[in-house]
């Protein structure tokens, strides 16, 4: 039950790319080489989605930015350490991204928590017209069908977790659940969406 | 402890305190299905950024692309090996040479020996998690005989470094492990003993941040001034410009 494997198909689920769209792998081991051709590619495939969710946990622009920044700065330097055997580009990315943003509001606000609630109005979704906005777009309405199969509790923990950059006891308490309740329920939702969407099986 | 395995999603997605995660990934060593299930669990949180895509303004590119160029991707994990008896401990790994050729020039130096077990733990604690998540942490690793693994991990800013071991065997009977951080004049530097457990993480003693190296040596019981043994791993640091 070797869960996540660098096989020929995509261990991430994605739907197979179309020719045009950007073969990460290759982006990341050249990269490690010091290509820096490949890397802007790298950056010009994922910047959308790395900004995106570090908007949304951080949101504030300006911090947001850098956050970005620093986090790409780190793909480029430790490039090499990436191991397709443990997981996709795009996984190992997105957990570089989300970590730092997450420690970059909790930094913060050890003086001035957020109160805002989570919802806010919904973000811009600036896509623009190459390949990889397409895919991504595609993928979005899966994962939204996706989310759709977790259970309004289960949904509303995740979110709170992932896009609010909560730990789970801050979420139990969010929703006035006893300390343990939001842990399980972030698990169930997450290995739900990762059965529904067919991840790494 | 009993239900660790349920933070495994908390984790997964950082909702987890710094206490937790630490224990979480102390955790993760040992348990090969929370492994396969955090691997599983963030390519499903990876896909739910899809979501939230957001084109960054064009300046963060051009900054990005002006950065890199001063900036010396890291080369891939180093491996080497060494085995259980005492005569391969000692061999260099080959790619420390350089860094190793210092040792044998050492100076005399009275220098306290500050062994770990004297801190207070929950102090050591969170002094370890300050380091691990430090923005600019970089990790050297080395592999070591058998299963045994071992990294580096250097917050320059913090001027502190980590020692994080897997499946260190014991050290051989009255003797213990040592740590060194060598200084810019080559010197090995007393940081600290090892205590005696398989997997863990340790701080260092000492300036790390103008450190060129941390080592490991094994050292009659108590700890020497200087090393006795070649190292049995050495982790060379990364050169600030
Ligand atoms: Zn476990």
């Amino acid at each position: 039950m070797k869960s996540v494997n660098g096989t020929s198909s995509d261990p991430s689920g994605h739907p197979p790319e179309g020719s045009g769209a950007p073969d990460l792998k290759g982006l990341f081991r050249r990269s490690a080489r010091g290509d820096e051709t490949a890397f802007g590619e790298l950056y010009d495939a994922t910047a959308a989605r790395v900004h995106g969710l570090v908007l949304r946990v951080v949101r504030d622009p300006a911090q947001s930015e850098e956050v970005t920044q620093e986090c790409f700065l780190e793909v480029w330097r430790t490039a090499s350490r990436f191991d397709p055997d443990r997981g996709s580009p795009l996984s190992w990315l997105m957990t570089i991204a989300h970590r730092r943003a997450v420690d970059r509001v909790r930094s913060a606000e050890a003086s001035s928590r957020r109160d805002s609630t989570y919802h806010d109005e919904s973000q811009p979704v600036d896509h623009d017209s190459t390949a990889e906005a397409a895919t991504t777009a595609i993928e979005a309405k899966r994962v939204r069908l996706a989310m759709q199969s977790l259970t309004e509790a289960q949904r509303e923990a995740l979110e709170l977790a992932y896009f609010g950059g909560y730990t789970h006891t801050e979420v139990a308490s969010m929703l006035d659940l006893p300390v343990g309740t939001a842990k399980t329920r972030i698990r169930d939702g997450l290995i739900r969406l990762r059965d529904t969407l067919g991840v790494a099986q | 402890m009993s239900d660790i395995h349920g933070l495994v999603g908390a984790y997964a997605i950082d909702a987890v305190d710094d206490i937790e995660r630490e224990r979480f990934e102390q955790h993760l060593e040992d348990c090969a299905d929370c492994r396969d299930e955090v691997a599983t669990l963030r390519e499903a949180g990876a896909m739910l950024s899809s979501l939230t895509t957001t084109q960054p303004p064009s300046s963060v590119r051009d900054r990005l692309m002006a950065d890199i160029s001063t900036v010396r991707p890291l080369p891939p994990p180093v491996t080497s090996l060494s085995q259980h008896s005492e005569k391969r401990r000692r061999r260099w790994f080959p790619a420390a040479v350089a860094a190793a050729a210092a040792v044998a020039v050492l100076g005399g130096g009275a220098v306290v020996l500050q062994p770990w077990q004297d801190q207070g733990t929950q102090q050591q604690v969170t002094a370890t998690a300050r380091v691990l998540q430090a923005p600019d942490a970089e990790e050297v690793s080395a592999k070591l005989d058998g299963d045994a693994a071992a990294k580096v991990v250097r917050s320059p800013k913090l001027g502190q470094a980590v020692l994080v071991t897997k499946d260190m065997p014991s050290a051989p009977d009255g003797k213990v492990y040592q740590l060194w951080l060598q200084n810019t004049e080559g010197r090995m530097v007393p940081a600290g003993l090892m205590p005696d457990e398989a997997n863990q993480k340790v701080l260092l003693d000492g300036d790390a941040a103008s450190a060129t190296a941390a080592g490991i040596t094994v050292e009659p019981d108590g700890g020497s001034k200087e090393p006795t043994t070649n190292p049995i791993a050495l982790f060379p640091f990364k050169q600030s410009a």
